[in-house]
């Protein structure tokens, strides 16, 4: 195995909003207009709150009007009022249920571009990462994403709305005052800058933290049985919490700075109000000339100072709120840097053009394709040259020339090995972990591709096929056994989706999982969950047989797939498979060497090297490390 | 009502988990009450310079502006202080909390048995320790900073709005129940949602997890596309609850903006009527128009005190269900305890079965192991052999209480092993799991797990008995040699030694072996039960094995089929009589025997 534990690193990067808004945007241009449009309605109508009730007042306090002509002024200005609020409720409801959809439908949308880009990396990045990592993502990361667009982005827009309008109302009333808010304005940026600038790099680790953490309660829940048994949950507590702590304590960090984010800059707002005052009185009293849009150059009346401190208060309000958005913003782009970084990774790389069909053999001999299922096959290879196709018959014939592999460019774990496997033969590897048997498998389906030498299937360079399609040709059956959340028939159908029920329980007779399964408390329609943990180890073998028995595929990998079923079934196993087999090339692993007596060709392999070739009785009479293993004076190592 | 009941319960119980952040979560709301204080206070003396200014009418007094500029600045200062230090303390109050429940639950699994693990899925108690955290954690920074400014405000300002216009203030009391029933209202009917929504997120979550662990399986099968399906499918019905829940909860803002507008309204409308008709309010005598401003911009700070609140509540019906995720674990018992007066001595290895049925959960309707009656003498050697599934791991796990028997009892020492403290039971009963697991770390540091304080000469010891010392002397590292991760650079018959030996430095009463020399050859399997034989002739040696001849020396043999014991019996008498066991051993020696 490759080496492990590169985490994501979730170290903020530069862009990454950008991407994030931008994508958004891309995606949602017209609902965003919608919601920019309503948020605008929204903000105007507040904004416009203030100036219905000066007319009021004004109105009220006319001198020259007379009660009637009061009355029926005030009216109109409430029957406008009244008119301006129900569209702005209209409004409100409208950006926030267009907001609360399309939240989730991005998440939604992110969520399966990420599980379908995750489906197309190459087995490396599996081998790699820590799982319970790679799960954060999809539940911790994305969700940092859904509270900066359904909090973050409406109310940094309403706040930007508020402001820009606020802005241009203070230039009305008085450039120098206007100043002063936009001096102050740079300081408040400034310190939410710094203070934001923390929160990020304490939510990025936190986000890494999290993965961490994350990663261990995984290995923990599936290690339980050792841990219960060795009476140490004490130390995995201890573990647990230094992981904890770290984590504890970059959240706590970035929490603070975002946490005081707020009180920071509302505050550098009511400063900025004090010193609008104070200028203002001083102008005044100084008898300095105002510049103002409305006025031009004029001298500062104590009218403006105060039409300009209420809508300076205004500008405090819309600065806090903006403010406190900051740490969302901070927290999704350590969320956002995290799935770029999975969205990023390189897909598995395929230039193959050569796929596996069904053919159809006619009397003489000669063969076509054809789209029904037949238990043939043929290679389609099309030729770029002459346009033309050929096409060779899947006969079996796997050929290794040479090959070299290493997971890293230090370490080399195959050495020229070579293996030619006729078609309908069964191939045997035999050696001690690490001496590369399992690797030959990785290279046979393209988990990994090599370095050096060829792999050849039917004469054709697996290169050049298709992965999907050289898979498809492969069943696979793995010592440690993965089955999904399902029913027991749905886990053997997973082999091949357009089996019939009657198929699957064939299967599931050769693999002589029948008994068993027809046991359980709803026989084939009993549930599993939890990777099938109501369900002995052997058991679950046996049903990773029949899956791969159902795809009744032309050539067959078995990795210590019967390692855990006891010696009786596993030859009625045998039995089974053998039937299944019959003129098709297979590929055995297993240390139980009763297993592969019978099979055409032995390879023992030490360390990356094949050290023996031949059958049963060849190698016996060879007395050479095989006879050793085989009576037991020797342990593979 | 009883759910309700149960939900207070189970928040209480998240909460009790504060622990030593009490005090910040304390403190924190008094600073936010300081920090409230100032909020309402600055617009006051913001209204007094404004007035001052105003009298004036353009000859002010410099002095008297710089007085309340002080002022003002000394209460930001304040506020910037409260603010600060009440964002820092809420930040570790409510990390601090975060870390404890963490620990509380990561804890609380360590101790679950696997009855309990099964009853929640793995999967559900990995969101319930990240996300369901988060969710409650963030809920309650926010609460606890706005839990006192926000009604704080909302008092201060109505009772600013009675002292200043009189009546016109009961509008503000007519609307603001109408505004809390209206959200309360929406919080019930998105609350039964959002429990379906962490059901499904569960399920994503699981897809994840299979994927991710099986993508071997994934890609042989060419199934990218399948799963792609599966998952969207999962993700879309996820979207569609979550869709539902918040269209609840996108009328919180509009129904705060109507009862803003309204009561706007409202106030200008009767406000107008009581000036132009001179009627006289409460005990400011006639209203007159500045008064009406200031009681518009009171209005306007109750609402958005109850904005703050309705904040909360949308925050709190999205947690509120992460909250009882988390009490629900944390409430649950263990369905494998410590006994009330357990026993620390283990007298010897003797083992007894007293008529043993086992099935693994309530619902199952066949038991995993039934009929269950034999009895071990300390420091005999005994053997299991029986079909896949007969029940072998499941009879032997019953033995150190990985799960506890349904009836019947199982004995060791003469004592159940239900009255012997857990740590008691397990040090003196060791298992080596079919599933080895050997963690990265060296060989002593793999082999300390079986006793933390063992010298190396014990290590040494066992490895000896194990068959291990050669190869283990054979690295260049020796016992210092470095195990990668799951243990892939030892072979696995070397890995089973290992684990052998890590059992035996528990120096057990009784040594469980489950499949666990499958990949020692046979030979070295011989030595090892040799070495067990003299070296440890007291300790009970009960051995599964699908190789005869790793049992066929064994003091008895179990034969199990189908969940029953089929025979006991020597390798002699089982070969004459048993049916099973001659299949198994003929099919084993057919090479040497035909």
């Amino acid at each position: 195995m490759p080496p492990h534990g590169n985490n994501f690193k979730g170290k903020p990067k530069k862009g990454t909003l950008k991407f994030l808004i931008k994508n958004f945007l891309h995606l949602y241009k017209w609902r965003m207009l919608l919601v920019i449009l309503c948020l605008g309605i929204n903000a105007a109508s507040n904004f416009s709150a203030s100036i219905f009730i000066r007319n009021i007042t004004d109105t009220l306090t006319s001198t020259t009007l007379t009660k009637a002509e009061m009355w029926q002024q005030v009216g109109i200005l409430l029957g406008i009022m009244g008119s301006i609020y129900i569209v702005a409720i209209f409004a409100s409801y409208t950006w926030n249920r267009v907001m609360a959809i399309t939240t989730q439908q991005y998440l939604n949308d992110m969520r399966i571009k990420l599980f379908n880009h995750l489906e197309t990396l190459p087995i490396r990045y599996f081998d790699t990462h820590k799982h319970g990592d790679i799960m954060s993502l999809f539940t911790n990361d994305i969700d940092t994403i859904r509270q900066f667009i359904s909090q973050a982005v409406p109310n940094i827009l309403m706040a930007v709305f508020s402001i820009t309008g606020i802005l241009v109302v203070m230039f009305v009333y008085s450039l120098w005052l206007a100043l002063v808010v936009l001096f102050g304005s740079f300081f408040m940026m400034m310190s939410a800058g710094r203070q934001g600038g923390a929160a990020n790099k304490f939510f990025g680790k936190q986000q890494q933290a999290i993965g961490k953490v994350e990663g261990n309660i995984e290995e923990s829940i599936n290690g339980l049985k050792v841990i219960k048994v060795f009476t140490h949950e004490e130390k995995s507590i201890e573990e647990f919490d230094k992981l904890n702590d770290e984590l504890f304590e970059y959240s706590n960090k970035g929490n603070r700075a975002g946490n005081i984010i707020g009180p920071i800059m509302g505050n550098i707002g009511n400063f900025i109000y004090v010193f609008c005052v104070i200028v203002g009185c001083i102008i005044m009293v100084q008898g300095w000339n105002n510049i103002s849009i409305a006025d031009g150059v004029a001298p500062i009346t104590y009218g403006v100072i105060l039409a300009f401190l209420s809508i300076a208060r205004g500008f405090s309000v819309n600065v806090n709120n903006l403010a406190q958005q900051i740490m969302f913003v901070a927290m999704s782009t350590a969320g956002a840097s995290r799935i770029m970084d999975l969205l990023n990774e390189h897909e598995e790389i395929d230039t193959g053009y050569c796929d596996l069909v069904h053919i159809k053999y006619h009397k003489d001999g000669t063969f076509e394709e054809t789209e029904e299922r037949t238990r043939d096959y043929a290679w389609k290879h099309p030729h770029q040259a002459d346009g033309t196709i050929t096409y060779t018959e899947l006969k079996g014939d796997i050929v290794l020339e040479d090959v070299t592999f290493g997971y890293v460019p230090e370490k080399t774990v195959l050495h020229n090995v070579s293996i030619y496997a006729r078609p309908g033969q069964k191939i045997a590897l035999v050696g001690a972990t690490g001496a590369g048997k399992t690797t030959i498998t990785n290279l046979l389906n393209r988990f990994y591709h090599i370095e050096g030498g060829k792999i050849r299937y039917d004469g054709i360079n697996i290169t050049k096929i298709k992965k999907h399609e050289l898979r498809k040709c492969l069943g696979i059956v793995l010592q440690d056994v993965n089955l999904f959340t399902g029913t027991v028939m749905d886990n053997i159908r997973y082999g091949r989706l357009d089996a019939t029920d009657e198929e699957c329980m064939e299967a599931a007779k050769i693999a002589n999982a029948y008994d068993f399964i027809t046991r359980l408390p709803e026989g084939f329609n009993t549930m599993l969950d939890g990777d099938g943990s109501n369900l002995s180890q052997g058991q679950r073998q046996l049903i990773s047989i029949a899956r791969a028995a159902v795809a009744d595929t032309p050539v067959l990998i078995l990795d210590e797939a019967t390692s855990s079923i006891d010696t009786r079934t596993e030859k009625l196993v045998q039995e089974g498979m053998d039937k299944l087999m019959e003129g098709r090339t297979v590929f055995v692993i297993a240390h139980r060497l009763s297993t592969i007596q019978n099979a055409d060709a032995i390879m023992v392999m030490d360390q990356g090297r094949i050290i023996e070739r031949g059958n049963h009785e060849q190698l016996m009479k060879q007395k050479g490390v095989y006879y050793q293993l085989y009576t037991g004076a020797f342990e593979l190592e | 009502m009883k759910t309700l009941k149960d939900l207070i319960s189970k928040l209480k119980l998240v909460f009790s988990y504060i622990g030593e952040f009490k005090k910040y979560a304390i403190i924190t709301p008094l600073l936010m009450v300081g920090e409230a204080g100032a909020e309402c206070a600055i617009p006051f003396v913001m209204s007094i310079l404004v007035s001052t200014i105003e009298q004036g009418q353009g000859n002010v007094d410099m002095s008297l502006i710089w007085m309340y500029a002080g002022i003002l600045m000394a209460l930001t200062v304040f506020s910037i202080i409260c603010g600060v230090l009440g964002g820092v303390l809420a930040a570790k109050a409510s990390t601090g909390l975060a870390r404890n429940l963490r620990h509380a639950l990561y804890a609380k699994v360590q101790d679950f048995s696997f009855a309990n693990i099964d009853h929640f899925q793995a999967s559900s108690l990995v969101t319930r320790m990240t996300t369901d955290i988060n969710n409650a954690v963030m809920a309650f920074s926010m609460v606890i900073r706005i839990v006192v400014r926000a009604p704080l405000m909302i008092l201060f300002s109505a009772v600013m709005a009675f002292i200043s216009g009189g009546v016109l203030a009961f509008i503000f009391v007519a609307i603001m129940p109408l505004v809390m029933f209206g959200l309360i209202f929406l919080m019930i009917k998105a609350m039964p949602i959002f429990k379906r929504v962490f059901k499904r997120y569960d399920k994503l979550n699981e897809s994840v997890k299979e994927n991710v662990e099986g993508i071997r399986v994934v890609k042989s099968f060419v199934r990218e596309d399948y799963e792609k399906d599966k998952f969207a499918t999962a993700s879309n019905s996820l979207t569609k609850e979550f869709i539902k829940a918040e269209k609840i909860l996108a009328f919180s803002n509009p129904i705060m903006n109507t009862s803003m507008h309204l009561s706007n309204i409202l106030v200008l409308f009767i406000g107008s009527y009581f000036i132009l008709e001179a009627i006289p309010v409460g005990g400011v005598g006639t209203l007159n128009v500045a008064v009406l401003s200031a009681c518009i911009t009171y209005g306007i700070q109750i609402l958005a005190g109850l904005m703050m609140v309705s904040m909360i509540i949308v925050m709190l019906a999205i947690s509120m269900e992460s909250m009882r995720r988390i009490g629900e674990v944390l409430a649950e018992e263990s369905t494998i305890v410590n006994p009330e007066n357990p026993v620390y001595e283990m007298k010897n290895g003797d083992v007894d079965f007293n008529n043993v049925n086992f099935r693994y959960s309530l619902e199952a309707e066949n038991n995993a192991v039934s009929n269950i009656n034999f009895k071990i003498k300390s420091g005999q050697f005994i053997g299991i052999i029986g079909s896949t599934g007969s029940g072998k791991t499941s009879l032997v796990n019953l033995i150190c209480r990985l799960y506890d028997v349904s009836e019947g009892e199982v004995k060791v020492g003469d004592v159940n092993v239900k009255n012997y403290a857990l740590e008691t039971l397990r040090n003196n009963v060791a298992v080596v799991l079919q599933k080895n697991v050997l963690f990265s770390g060296t060989i002593k540091d793999n082999l300390r797990w079986g006793n933390e304080n063992a010298t190396d000469e014990e290590m040494i010891h066992v490895c000896k008995i194990a068959q291990a010392h050669e190869f283990i002397e054979k690295f260049p590292d020796g016992y210092d040699t470095y195990i990668e991760q799951g243990g892939t650079n030892v072979s696995g018959g070397q890995k089973q030694r290992l684990c052998i030996a890590r059992a035996l430095l528990k120096k057990p009463k009784v040594l469980i072996l489950d499949d666990s020399t499958s990949a020692v050859d046979t030979k070295t399997d011989a030595i090892i039960r040799k070495n067990l034989k003299e070296i440890v002739p007291d300790t009970t040696k009960i051995v599964i094995a699908q190789r005869i001849s790793s049992i066929e020396d064994a003091d008895q043999i179990i034969v199990m089929d189908n969940g029953q014991i089929n025979a006991i019996g020597t390798h002699e008498s089982l070969l004459k009589s048993n049916e099973i066991y001659q299949e198994v051993y003929y099919s084993q020696t057919k090479k040497g025997g035909k």
